[in-house]
């Protein structure tokens, strides 16, 4: 465990970079320290590794003062992944992955073939190895950014906004990446980032900072979208937090409807005999059971699907493992108003109205204040 | 232009011999420089503060016109290789200095940091990052100093048998041949062109990891696709 215990960073102009912080960051978990720029989480992440030296306080590593080690070698425990790569642009790809272990010591053959292993690790295709950085996209470099520090396979990995540079599909792409590897590797990670989607979508902790370099909150992200300490906080985390929440609830308790579900295919009286008690429209799906489209009851005659009139369906939602917040907006852009569950083939599991979603949604909230006891005194 | 290579004997040297001679009084003076340089440029990266007094002198000793120079070396060195070699090494610095100084700075802070946090010292940093993606820089300015050297070397006439192919106008005026001076100035300039060649090609061979048009870039760039079609 990284254990920061009242750290304050002053620098020689009398500047603040981080104000009497203490955070403990608990192993094999992603903590992201967000803030906006000039809160200080680029100089706390950088006095972990002691590429900036502390003015007071101290920072423990597994319960030992950073400070007790030569600092190359504590550098050489931590991965260190930094925004645009900071690749060696003379190094070859495999060579720039191979530069920790070179530097302890393996031998050259030893440290190339964990270099190929990690591309692989990271989604890289074996045959950039022999590249150089200028011919890789800037998501590759990333990667390949990524791949470095994990080299060595060190505890700690430290990642200082690695993907602020990269256009949103890429981000994306390499959150998911990111969370894909943490599953199988169970790093202890510090992420920096000013983007506070990044943090609830990545932290298992999120520590908000401010200006100053002060502490404002630290939690978990849904604690933090349901309660944020503060104006400043819930000012940082934006207007729409609470549907951000909803992130957080499973989309399992739904009641999904199967009355007004009917095949393409279906009879007169199939059709017919669809329960529309409780929905005003019919969800036409193919033979497979894959949706086509809304229909209005009565338009629907047996045998002669115009399939080009049916009403859109919007985008389904994967039936209990998206999370409500997925459910919501499948609701809220079908024209019916109503979202399509799906299951894992693309199946229609069931049908569900904005109605029953909100029902979920206060129901989920219910759980959570019984879970936690925090007054939402926001509310109201 | 007969006797083109008919070399008067008061120079002692055949043409051959005397091209020889020219790329020895040429050469070494842009090595001893860069051997001065280096280090100078490094403690001028580290200290800051070094930079512009350094870049100052440098400029005034380049200012020293070399009979100057000579006047003064003459009474230690005497008329010697040396005496020419030593402003010859300094006029390098001029340029020298500045080219390794913006090479080394122009490394882009991420690599810099990259470096110190995967426990880079600051020697094996220098050597290991700096130094490499600052060649391009460094090549430039040897090609500048190579070139100027090469001409500057015929002003070793003025201390007598010192300035190589220099001489060789000193000869064609003495002995009213000009086809001598002919053939001194075009040698220097093949010579001059034969030395900024070989330069460019160690370039290319010391940095395969630099862009080499965009043409190539396309050509090996990897289809950008994959990091979309990978999830």
């Amino acid at each position: 465990m990284i254990r920061i215990d009242s750290v304050t960073k002053r620098y020689p102009d009398g500047t603040v970079a981080v104000d009497r912080l203490s955070l403990e960051i608990p192993d094999r978990s992603i903590t992201v320290l967000v803030g906006p720029s000039g809160c200080g989480k680029t100089t706390t992440l950088r006095m972990i590794n002691r590429m900036v030296e502390p003015s007071e306080g101290t920072i423990l590593i597994d319960g030992k003062d950073s400070r007790q080690q030569p600092v190359n070698t504590l550098r050489r425990s931590m991965g260190y992944v930094i925004q645009n790569a900071g690749l060696f642009q003379h190094r070859t790809i495999v060579d720039n992955i191979a530069t920790v272990p070179r530097m302890l010591g393996w031998g050259k053959e030893k440290a190339r073939t964990r270099a190929r292993e990690l591309m692989e690790r990271v989604g890289l295709d074996g045959s950039l190895a022999k590249r150089y950085p200028y011919q890789l996209s800037g998501g590759q470099q990333q990667r390949v950014g990524v791949a470095r520090a994990l080299a060595a396979d060190p505890p700690v990995l430290l990642m200082d906004e690695p993907f602020s540079a990269v256009d949103p599909v890429v981000r994306k792409g390499l959150q998911d990446e990111l969370l894909r590897i943490q599953d199988e590797l169970g790093k202890t990670i510090v992420f920096v980032t000013h983007d506070i989607d990044e943090a609830v979508k990545i932290g298992t902790m999120v520590a908000v900072m401010r200006t100053g370099g002060k502490l404002a909150q630290y939690a978990p992200p849904a604690e933090l979208l349901s309660s944020p300490a503060d104006a400043f906080v819930e000012d940082f985390l934006g207007t729409d937090r609470g549907i951000r929440r909803l992130s957080f609830f499973p989309s399992a308790g739904l009641r999904l409807l199967t009355g007004p579900v009917v095949a393409v295919d279906a009879t007169a009286e199939q059709i017919a005999a669809r329960d529309t008690a409780e929905a005003p429209y019919l969800l036409v799906t193919d033979v497979d059971g894959k949706p086509l489209g809304w229909s209005e009851p009565g338009q629907l005659t047996a045998g002669s699907v115009d399939v080009g009139r049916l009403l859109p369906y919007g985008r389904p939602f994967a039936a209990g493992t998206d999370s409500l917040r997925a459910a919501l907006d499948c609701a809220v852009l079908s024209p019916t108003g109503w979202a399509v569950g799906v299951d894992a083939e693309g199946r229609v599991a069931g049908v569900v109205s904005q109605q029953s979603i909100g029902e979920a949604i206060r129901g989920a909230h219910a759980r959570g204040r019984t879970d936690a006891p925090v007054p939402d005194t926001k509310v109201g | 232009m007969d006797g083109f290579f008919d070399i008067p004997s008061d120079l002692q040297h055949s043409w051959l011999g005397l091209i020889g001679l020219h790329v020895r009084e040429a050469g070494l003076p842009v090595l001893a420089g860069l051997l001065i340089a280096l280090p100078l440029s490094q403690l001028c990266v580290r200290f800051r503060w070094l930079y512009p007094p350094v870049l100052w002198v440098t400029t005034v000793l380049y200012a020293i016109p070399s009979l100057a120079f000579f006047v003064v070396l003459i009474d230690y060195t005497g008329q010697t290789e040396l005496t020419v070699m030593i402003p010859l090494t300094v006029y390098t610095l001029v340029i020298l200095v500045p080219a390794i100084v913006d090479g080394v700075r122009s490394v882009p802070q991420e690599t810099l940091a990259a470096a110190t946090a995967m426990g880079f010292g600051p020697v094996r940093r220098y050597i290991q990052v700096q130094l490499p993606i600052a060649v391009p820089a460094i090549i430039a300015g040897l090609r500048v100093a190579t070139v100027s050297s090469i001409s500057l070397v015929s002003v070793g006439a003025l201390i007598g048998n010192q300035g190589a192919l220099g001489n060789l106008i000193n000869d064609a005026n003495i002995y009213n041949r000009p086809e001598l001076a002919v053939n001194a100035v075009v040698t220097m300039a093949v010579l001059a062109i034969l030395a900024d060649g070989l330069l460019v090609v160690v370039r290319l061979l010391m940095t395969p990891w630099m862009p080499s048009g965009a043409r190539a870039r396309r050509a090996d760039r990897p289809e950008p696709e994959p990091e979309v079609a990978a999830r």
